[in-house]
Formats: structure tokens, sequence, C-alpha cells
């Protein structure tokens, strides 16, 4: 496998669904990330799912809303590294709440035509987002 | 700051509270006629509801109060493109309360969380529309005596109507209900009303076609229009239509302490000669109505209630 310099203190976001890392980078905000450096490794070969992509921080990441990964691809992992070892690796827990990570589709919502709206997702009882205003689920749109 | 935009922003507790404080308001309307003087309600409505509009305006002015309104969504600054947030600053400013009617859903959340004052949601678009909820709520509770241990019969479009949903949520968080859901299979009510209301309060509940049926079992028929324009062809709609249309050959089948609710107006989906039967109960219900939004305005506005003893 490509090795992009071993992190010391960071985090690995791996096994993301090849193709999307760059999408994750914006989502997740890490241009934002001031202190850290990042490497995105896109097409990695993977055994699981034949190909991923993987993420590695360097750096403080303690801004980082990690959570809405669980959201955006529910096989995403995230190892802790400190001193160079692995100390967690685990699955994000789906967030509470999404504030513009995914925009609301119901032409009736006030999001379609209030200025400046944020779009807020509420993570129901049954795991479903729903609209924090019209509370409409979100569904992902079909491939 | 306290607003009304869900039908369960309340709790249990605050909805009987509620309840009781109309009901006091019923039996003394002139206690009350001095308690909201000077406070002046604004009536935002950016789609017309006349009903509705004069309900609240009723309300506050039984109340000693005053009104501040604008007519309608094309001559207001709405049209100019200003935000919900924006106006509700600004009027802020001017009343002590509002009551917003909006087209958009969640427009009144989206004004609440930029208000100076308490906003009541007055219907916004397909969505909510708790202070229907709190006059059938306040309907059943007068006929009945109780809001648990009842069956309550849902009839009509179950899948559209907002009042409908709004009711179910409600009485869900009440023990004993058991709703019958009446409705064509075009009309059937959400799944998600099943799946995440009514089975996780693990209320008994069934789906059915027939209101004949159905009459005989219920304590509260809860009558909706069938729209024409929910039907995909004229002909579903004509086969359906009078299935769902209450006559007093129906109500007969039904026991002598039904009630029957519609939160109106209606066309045609009750007869009018259903009217003078004592258990037709949705005039009674539009007169709630005002007594539960006058309640309602005291209760935000944090009133003291002149019937309530100190202390109490
Ligand atoms: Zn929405």
């Amino acid at each position: 496998m490509l090795n992009v310099d071993a992190i010391n203190n960071g985090i690995v976001v791996d096994h993301i669904q090849a193709g999307t890392s760059l999408e994750l980078y914006r989502l997740l905000e890490l241009d934002k990330l001031e202190n850290a450096s990042i490497a995105l490794i896109q097409n990695v070969r993977s055994n699981k799912s034949g190909k991923k992509d993987i993420i590695k921080i360097e750096g403080d990441v303690s801004a980082l809303n990690l959570n809405i990964l669980a959201y955006l691809d529910p096989g995403i992992t995230v190892a802790t590294i400190q001193d160079g070892k692995i100390v967690s690796k685990k699955r994000p827990d789906l967030p509470r709440k999404l504030v513009n990570v995914i925009r609301c589709r119901n032409p009736r919502c006030i999001t379609s035509v209030e200025e400046e709206c944020e779009h807020i997702f509420l993570l129901s009882s049954t795991g479903q987002y729903r609209c924090a205003y019209c509370e409409q689920a979100f569904e992902m749109k079909p491939e | 700051m306290r607003h009304l935009i869900d039908p369960l922003d309340f709790t249990r507790e605050e909805v009987e509270n509620l309840l009781d404080l109309a009901d006091r308001i019923i039996a003394d309307p002139a206690a009350y006629q001095e308690v909201a003087r000077h406070k002046k309600l604004a009536t935002l409505f950016y789609e017309p509801s006349t009903r509705t509009r004069l309900s609240f305006e009723a309300a506050i002015l039984n109340l000693g109060g005053s009104v501040l309104g604008f007519p309608g969504a094309d001559v207001s600054s709405a049209a100019k493109g200003e935000s919900v947030a924006d106006t509700i600053r600004v009027i802020s400013a001017y009343a002590d309360i509002a009551a917003m009617r909006h087209p958009k859903e969640g427009a009144p959340l989206r004004a609440s969380r930029y208000s100076g004052i308490p906003v009541i949601n007055a219907g916004d678009g397909g969505h909510n529309h708790p202070t229907q909820t709190l006059t059938d709520l306040m309907t059943i509770r007068r006929r009945c005596g109780r809001l648990d241990h009842l069956t309550i019969g849902l009839c009509g479009d179950l899948k559209f109507g907002r009042t409908v949903h709004s009711l179910i949520k409600s009485l869900a968080r009440y023990e004993g209900i058991r709703f019958l859901f009446i409705s064509p299979k075009e009309l059937r009510v959400p799944s998600y009303i099943i799946t995440d209301v009514v089975e996780p309060a693990g209320l008994e509940y069934q789906e059915v076609r027939s209101l004949e049926d159905s009459m005989p079992q219920l304590d509260i028929l809860y009558m909706t229009r069938v729209q024409r324009e929910r039907f995909f062809n004229e002909e579903d709609y004509i086969r359906l239509k009078n299935t769902y249309v209450l006559t007093e050959d129906k109500m007969k089948l039904a026991g002598p302490n039904l009630a029957v609710l519609h939160p109106l107006p209606r066309v045609n989906e009750i007869s009018i000669s259903v009217d003078d039967d004592p258990r037709a109960a949705y005039f009674e219900q539009a007169k709630n109505g005002v007594y539960v939004r006058m309640a309602l305005i005291m209760t935000l506005l944090g009133l003291p209630d002149p019937k309530q003893k100190e202390g109490n």
C-alpha cells in the first residue's frame, strides 16, 4: 500500500467509498483546519471493497465534527493515533443534528425561499433525518 | 420566551392546564374581558384564512386587547422579498404576541428563532396547525370528560390532512387510545405516522375502509374532506366520495355518546341533516377555538388568571 508518511498524532479516516474523499474534505471543512496537515489518498486497493479512499490528518483535530462521517458513509472507520500508535479505531456515531450538510428538497419548505436559512436536520427516533422546519425525511437520491 | 409552533411543544400537563383555563373562561367570560388590556396581537397572515384569523382576533378582543394585521402577502413586505426572520424582528417592536399563517412549512419556527415576542403557528402550509389541535382536544375533553381510553375514528383524507396527523400525535400521548383510520386506500394515513407515532406509543389501531362498520365502535368521529384534486381520475373520486359522507343513516349506527368533529369548512362530507343531531360537535368546536386561543394568549403572555386564587 502507498504510504504517505505514518501519522504520529492525529487520525486516519479509512474505508471511504472510492472517489468521495474530496467531497468529505469539503463537508468536514478540512480546509479550515489550522495546525494540521492532510493527505487524501484515492483509489487504494482494498480486500473488502475493491477500492477505497483514505484521509490522514496529522495534528490537532479537536475542531472536527467527525460524527457527520457516520451519516455520509456508514462504512467509514476513524483510527486515532497518539505517539505513533493506534489508540482507538471505531465507527463514529450518527450525529443528532446536521447543519448545512444536506439540503431540504421539499419545495413547500421555508428553506426553499428564505434568505440565508440554514438547512438543519434532526435525527429521529427511527434513525431518519428530518428537516427541522418541515419535518420531511431526507432520502438519498437514487444513483 | 414560549412559542407554540408544533402541537407537541406543550407537555400533556401544559395542555391540560390550558384546557382547564379555557373551561374557566367559558364559565365566566366577563371575568376575563380586561386581562389583556393594552396588549396587541399581530396577525401575520401570508395567505388568507378568514376563519382562523377571525378566531384569533375574537380571542384577543374578548380579552380586552387589540389587533394589528396585514391583509395578505401580495401587499405586504413579503412580496418585496423580506425574510420571515426580518419581518418578525420588526413586528416584535410593534406587538406583544404574533399569530403567523404562512404557506411555507416551518416559517413560524423560523420566525420564532428571531422573535422578541411569543409566536403562535396559525398554520404552516400542509404541516402543522397547533391551535386547531388544541381546539380538537378541548372539544373531545368537553364532550367525553377525558382524553384517555377513547376509540377515535378518523375518516376521509388521512394522507394529506395535517389536522389529522397533529391530532394523532397529540392523542398518542394518552393511555388506552384506540384509533380507527377510515379512508380509501389512496388516502391512507402515512406509514411514518404508524411506525413513528402510533406503534411506539403501544396503541391499538386498525386501518379500515368502511365508515358504516366503524360507527358502532366510536366515541369520537373526526371527519375530514375528501378533495377531488387528491385523485388521479374522476371515476375513483366519484366512486369513493359518498362512502365517506356522514349521513343521518350512518349516524343511526352509532352510540348515543358519539361526538362528531370536523375542522371546517365542510363541503359535502357531512350532510346538513346531521347538524341538528346533538352528537354533532363541529360548530361547538369552532366556538371552542376562540376560548382555547384566549387561554393560549394568556398563557404565552404570562397573564394572571383572575379566577385562580393566589398561590395556585
Ligand atoms: Zn424542510
